[in-house]
């Protein structure tokens, strides 16, 4: 569903599937993104946002191709608020802790939670870039179209977005390939 | 470790699904409580097989038999009312009370407002004549519900009434035989329709 695209006119009046066949389809991905955007403790109130949010404008959508890229463009704009909404707290704390869990004690956690916090710290787009291409696994042509830019420039906000992940976190990674 | 795995492995993966059950649990509480769900649907365990049932704000609008693809029932539900379908179990939970009743032989009547979006016309007019007239353990022929419905010579129609009717057991599409008892056609299958008129002791020798 997702390789379709808005332009194509193949699906321009293709009927809306039922809102639970979209929940029950990107349900895990979408937990996924947002977990990996804003951290365990707000990604449930965030998914909340943005599946309402979508619920609430499914009508009105003319056709019912590239739903899930619709969805996550959603989502994009959700958490770039919700850091919004944070910044203008103005709390003088960098970073919300996560709650200590089991593994975190051991090294292998500690280097795992940083990672993750590194992640949440990145610029929005770097950080939608980074998550749909990496943890979410989407071709760029799709990374791009929930972040409105070219292919290529999603590709540059990845590979800017991965240097930094690995300069922060002195980690090493493959070089940057794929569709 | 290559970042580009550890990424792939996503945040906290031990936490992902019990969070996730969570989170679409509480999207659902709240589409429901703002008004967001047009159409909700849940599956009745029953004697008679998995029943898929919907309903609106304005009462129950199908009851599919396990025969019927949910996938398709569900496509149907979006082209023709809203495609705001959400799986909502606490929502039919009347209804859910009541076919169990029903198949404990404790409930004779169903007090279930129907929603009669999906029949038109004379197919609506029949469905709500039978509805409210042929009770638990009567039976009627096609061609005395067409008399009852205003149109003594439309027992055909009445048949394709019946072949439709988006609501069945609850609207009792299987109290209607042919004429002198034979027990005509039925959606859910004859097994079915044999199994609801035995259990309401209403079975023609």
């Amino acid at each position: 569903m997702r390789s379709a695209t808005l332009s194509e006119g193949a699906v321009i009046g293709q009927r809306l599937p039922p809102f639970q066949a979209l929940v029950d389809e990107h349900r895990s991905a979408l937990y996924r993104y947002l977990v990996a955007s804003v951290g365990y403790h707000d990604a449930a109130d965030a998914f909340q946002e943005t599946m309402l949010a979508a619920l609430r404008a499914y009508p009105g959508l003319r056709h019912g191709g590239n739903l899930g890229g619709w969805l996550f463009t959603i989502a994009h704009r959700k958490v770039i608020d919700a850091g919004r909404a944070g910044a203008r707290r103005a709390v003088p704390v960098a970073e919300v802790p996560e709650p200590p869990r089991p593994a975190a004690t051991e090294k292998g956690g500690d280097r795992h939670h940083e990672l993750w916090a590194a992640v949440r710290l990145l610029p929005p787009k770097q950080r939608s870039a980074v998550v749909l291409r990496h943890v979410a696994g989407w071709p760029y042509a799709e990374v791009a179209a929930v972040l409105g830019c070219t292919p290529e420039a999603a590709r540059q906000s990845v590979r800017v977005g991965l240097a930094r992940l690995r300069i922060e976190t002195r980690r090493s990674g493959t070089a940057e390939e794929g569709p | 470790m290559i970042i580009d795995d550890e990424l792939a492995n996503g945040p906290r993966p031990d936490a992902d699904r019990r969070g996730e059950d969570e989170a679409v649990r509480a999207f659902t509480e709240r589409a429901l409580a703002d008004g967001l769900v047009d159409v909700a649907y849940a599956t009745v365990d029953s004697p008679i097989g998995a029943l898929l049932v919907a309903g609106t704000g304005a009462g129950l609008v199908r009851v599919a038999f396990s025969g019927e693809e949910p996938g398709h029932v569900l496509d149907e539900l979006a082209a023709r009312l809203s495609p705001r379908v959400i799986e909502a179990p606490v929502r039919l939970d009347p209804v859910r009370r009541q076919l169990d009743e029903y198949f404990e032989g404790r409930r004779k009547a169903f007090a279930i407002a129907i929603d009669w979006s999906l029949a038109s016309g004379f197919r609506r007019l029949v469905l709500q004549s039978l509805f409210a007239g042929v009770g638990f353990g009567e039976t009627v022929s096609y061609r005395e519900l067409a008399v009852r419905a205003g149109s003594p010579r439309a027992s055909r129609a009445v048949g394709s009434a019946m072949a439709t009717n988006p609501v069945p057991v609850v609207v009792p599409c299987h109290r209607v035989l042919r004429t002198g008892g034979a027990l005509g056609g039925y959606g859910g299958g004859l097994d079915v329709k044999r199994r609801l008129l035995s259990l309401e002791g209403a079975l023609p020798s």
